[in-house]
């Protein structure tokens, strides 16, 4: 990193303030201007007061993943100017708002520090405390667009887009983008060592958060019913959802909302009436996180037991208990795969980025209708709440749901007696009939032993007729569920194997170690239960790392338990601190493994 | 065991309804609850309720969670789809099948472990949404299917079969109901059906959530001397306030136009509950009045019962939604999906 369009800055400010327009602004304004960018909001679990960071990173080869070091901090919360400081690669830039003395804190050999009196300017061009406060943060975007040379034009539409309905926010925007811009352009070494050149590389592509994705996704699969209870980082999800749902699903004759959004009273009964929507046949989800996931472990038992289709969309943040909630992690995996009581399994789909998070929210709805079961699908909350750069999202217009096994009245007439649970096709899946329909049809869901026409039992046989059933519907579902993504490189020897929102990383640290030549081939988990596919790239190799973001290498666990891979042949990289994963932590993890450095 | 298996046979001269059907065709699977249990009596008369109501059983979803009264939906309408679910989240899972289809008559049953204390919140709530559903509460003040326990209706100073005596205040479904905006409150007791039958014809009329608590003794645990949830004492506390009689839409009407005061509240379906109540100053449109009348009672040590309260113009949950008519089930994925031009529409937004 540290050249043109090549390079990360960090911009450390305090929550509640308003900084995250100016943040969002930066990020749109060098990806405007066809360089690939990323963020990462790192923000508290807090409304107002405390320390909030954003990170953007820029990387004309195209790498998204957090960075490894930042080249530029923009200090601005003096609760945290001795973190910040720290921070600041060898060679690097800090910057202050000089508006007070350098802070003692701040100090520091080998970097360079420069001072911009942001608030000072502020006080003199803006009337009140709090325009003062929000205009603050576009001075320090608009210094930062002549220290990083962000194209002034592209800068000038993103705020006439954004505030052309209210010319006078609009003016105050402008102005206080070039006081920031001016006061730079004369007293700082503008531009940095380290700034954009404009590229042509994001023209197929766009910024979203995984959230929002999983909401199209869910729109677009035809999805009707959506319950929920709010929590961190699963909120923007059902919101996005809504405003969808808004945008496309309101009737524009009658005003009829094709669709029931319920926020329920809390995460138990939001996946009750998933199921019992499910159950009805409609296409229903509900969006939470660990906690959420926590609560709905006995209807999760009861859905696998019953077949009934729901999805769950997951975004994993830190736990344990109410952990770092703005923080992420890849700790629900096993409490994902074999939740609730009993032996019951899951079938689990794992996007790496907002794009494959659309296509993954489409397919977890036809999974679930196929396999009448429930199906997670499990992101994070770096997935989730940042905005990723990824490929535009397209749509085939020949896309029909899978609605899986479904007997309706006429294909009754066909069948001499219906058994809810006989399984005629080998694959475990018994066809299913909705209620309403004819007589026939009709049959008791119950979460209690029952025998294959859905009767009360409690006989061993007609009891284990069932779970078997059940199994063979989970061996089933490793052959349709998505495949791993593997990157394979000549000559390599060494196997990594990853994990959703970590492919970024880990791709990145792919090629970092060829340069160091250590050649290593990559594979990415893309769904549970695990298909042929996983089992022969472990056995591939002779060093395989699984890379993950939890304590106790929950992935490494469920390779052994599933594919009876020895839990010890398989080396753990883990990283569970709560932040995004970055290149540098996997590179020094394997070359160090290779060196002999115990880890 | 109530009862023993019955032919299968049909005794010609069984009235049928309009459906072509007999009471007999409304019934379920042979219960498996204790001889004498209040809960049969209940389902015996859900049983001429649906048929009287003429309502088609596959129409009809049978919903509950766990407990001996959540066992009973196997008990009637065999032909309707049932819903056994998870111990107190017949609500939750009612509202969710409703939400996706509002075409089908929802019938929950639950007792007074699986409402008022595992699944209170859920009932609440559900209450609060005003799910269009029938929620009948079995409620005989015990556990039985773990043998004897009190549960939270249990009144204080009422004895356990061993003699131990509950100190706990107990909940009273109908004015938990009352007090969070139910818009249908009734209370009936299992051993009186010519009371409850048009109660539950009221109540599966009823467009919204349809309380009604069904004093259901158990003859096993909680019908002894002590006990405030037994036949006898039932029977000899039992005040009826306001009685119901349910007037289906193109019912001639036998009862007497006069009488004392005698109120009609219609249905959103065109038909009518005409209620007579006993007291002057009784108005069962009126929620403070009916949470007055249900408190007097309690202190008198009396138990009130009928339909104590209507709300006949109730907007239920899918009037909050502003849902369609048609269940969301049954639109087709063309009017679900907005296709590829709106995404590719949408993408600007996101550059």
């Amino acid at each position: 990193m540290n050249g043109v369009n090549d390079f990360a800055f960090k911009i450390g400010t305090v929550n509640g303030t308003g900084s995250a327009s100016a943040n969002g602004l930066l990020m749109q304004a060098i990806f405007r201007m066809g360089i690939p960018v990323s963020g990462k909001n790192i923000f508290p679990s807090n409304i107002q007061g405390l320390p909030t960071w954003y990170e953007i990173r820029v990387s004309k080869d195209g790498y998204t993943a957090r960075p490894s070091e930042v080249d530029l901090v923009v200090a601005l919360n003096p609760a945290t100017y001795s973190k910040d400081v720290a921070t600041v690669r060898p060679g690097g830039f800090l910057l202050y708002d000089s508006s007070w003395p350098l802070p003692k804190e701040l100090e520091r050999d080998g970097i360079t520090i420069l001072g911009i009196p942001f608030g000072r300017l502020c006080v003199e061009s803006f009337e009140g405390d709090r325009e003062r406060t929000l205009l603050r943060n576009i001075a320090y975007a608009g210094a930062l667009t002549a220290l990083l040379g962000i194209d002034e034009e592209v800068v000038d539409t993103l705020l006439n887009q954004t505030y052309g309905r209210k010319p006078k926010l609009l003016e105050s925007n402008h102005t206080a983008i070039r006081l920031g811009r001016d006061y730079a352009t004369q007293h700082c070494p503008c531009p940095l060592p380290f700034h954009l050149e404009k590229m042509a590389a994001t023209g197929d592509s766009i910024l979203m958060d995984g959230n929002t994705a999983c909401a199209l996704g869910a729109v677009y699969a035809g999805a009707t019913v959506g319950a929920w209870y709010p929590i961190t980082p699963a909120t923007s999800l059902m919101e996005a959802f809504k405003a969808f749902c808004e945008k496309y699903r309101v009737d524009k004759e009658t005003g009829d909302r094709n669709y029931a959004i319920l926020q329920a009273e809390d995460e138990l009964a939001a996946a009750g009436i998933v199921i019992g929507a499910g159950w009805a046949g409609a296409r229903a989800f509900t969006n939470t996180s660990g906690p959420g996931i926590s609560l709905m472990q006995e209807f999760l038992g009861l859905a696998y037991y019953t077949d009934i289709p729901a999805v769950f969309f997951d975004i994993q943040r830190c736990g344990p208990a109410t952990g770092m909630p703005t923080r992420t992690q890849q700790a629900d995996l096993l409490s994902l795969a074999y939740a609730s009581h009993g032996d019951t399994k899951h079938p689990i789909l794992f996007p790496a980025n907002p794009h494959e998070a659309f296509e993954m929210a489409v397919q977890a709805f036809d999974l679930a209708d196929r396999l009448q079961t429930p199906v997670f699908v499990a992101t994070d909350l770096d997935i989730g709440m940042n905005d990723w750069m990824v490929k535009r999202l397209t749509w085939d217009d020949a896309y029909r749901p899978d609605r899986g096994k479904v007997l309706d009245a006429a294909a009754l007439e066909k069948v001499k007696k219906f058994s809810r649970y006989l399984d005629v096709d080998g694959d475990g899946i018994a066809a299913r009939t909705l209620p309403g329909v004819g007589g026939k049809g009709a049959y008791f869901v119950r979460g209690s032993g029952h025998d294959k026409h859905a009767g009360y039992t409690e006989d061993s046989d007609a009891y284990r007729e069932v779970v078997d059933r059940l199994r063979r519907k989970f061996a089933h579902a490793a052959t349709i569920v998505p495949k791993p993504a593997c990157t394979l490189r000549e000559g390599a020897d060494v196997g990594l194997i990853t994990i959703g929102g970590c492919d970024a990383a880990v791709s990145e640290a792919a090629d970092k170690l060829q340069a160091q030549d250590v050649v290593v081939d990559v594979m990415r988990i893309r769904a549970f239960p695990f298909g042929d596919e996983v089992r022969e790239f472990c056995e591939a190799y002779d060093t395989v790392f699984v890379i993950e973001q939890n304590r106790d290498g929950q992935l490494r666990s469920m390779l052994a338990i599933e594919l009876g891979i020895p839990r010890d042949e398989m080396i753990p990289v883990l990283d569970y601190g709560g932040m995004p994963l970055t290149a540098r932590v996997v590179v020094d993890a394997v070359s160090g493994h290779l060196a002999g450095v115990p880890a | 065991m109530t009862s023993i298996a019955k032919p299968p046979v049909r005794h010609p001269s069984l009235r049928q309804n309009s459906l072509g059907l007999t009471l007999r065709d409304y019934e379920g699977v042979m219960s498996t609850l204790c001889a004498g249990c209040g809960h049969d009596s209940v389902t015996a008369a859900l049983v001429q309720a649906a048929w009287e109501l003429e309502l088609e059983p596959h129409r009809a979803a049978k919903m509950s969670g766990i407990g001996c009264s959540s066992k009973t939906t196997a008990y009637f309408m065999k032909q309707s789809h049932g819903f056994n679910s998870v111990h107190g989240r017949m609500p939750s899972v009612t509202t969710g099948a409703n939400a996706a289809n509002r075409s089908l008559t929802y019938i929950g049953i639950s007792g007074d472990g699986d409402s008022l204390s595992i699944g209170i919140g859920q009932m609440a709530h559900a209450i609060r949404r005003n799910v269009n559903m029938l929620y009948v509460i079995e409620n005989n003040g015990v556990y039985g299917l773990t043998k004897g326990q009190f549960s939270a209706s249990a009144d204080v100073g009422s004895t356990s079969k061993r003699g131990e005596a509950n100190e706990q205040a107990p909940i009273d479904p109908a004015l938990l109901a009352l007090s969070i905006g139910a818009t249908f409150v009734a209370r009936s007791f299992s051993g009186d059906k010519k009371q409850l039958v048009p109660i539950l014809k009221a109540g599966l009329a009823h467009r919204g959530l349809a309380l009604i608590d069904v004093i259901s003794p158990c003859v096993t645990f909680n019908d002894h001397e002590g006990s405030t949830k037994s036949y006898r004492y039932t029977r000899e506390h039992e005040v009826e306030a306001v009685h119901a009689d349910y007037a289906p839409v193109h019912a001639e009407i036998t009862l007497p136009e006069s009488g004392d005061h005698l109120r009609v509240v219609q249905m959103h379906d065109g038909s009518s509950v005409r209620l007579r109540s006993t007291a002057a100053d009784y108005d069962p449109t009126d929620r403070a009045s009916a949470y007055a009348h249900v408190r007097a009672c309690q202190a008198r040590g009396e138990i009130a019962t009928g339909l104590l309260f209507v709300d006949g113009g109730s907007r239920d949950m899918h009037d909050l939604l502003k849902t369609p008519p048609t269940p969301l089930i049954d639109l087709p994925h063309e009017r679900l999906c907005p296709g590829a031009a709106a995404l590719d529409a949408l993408m600007a937004r996101y550059r």
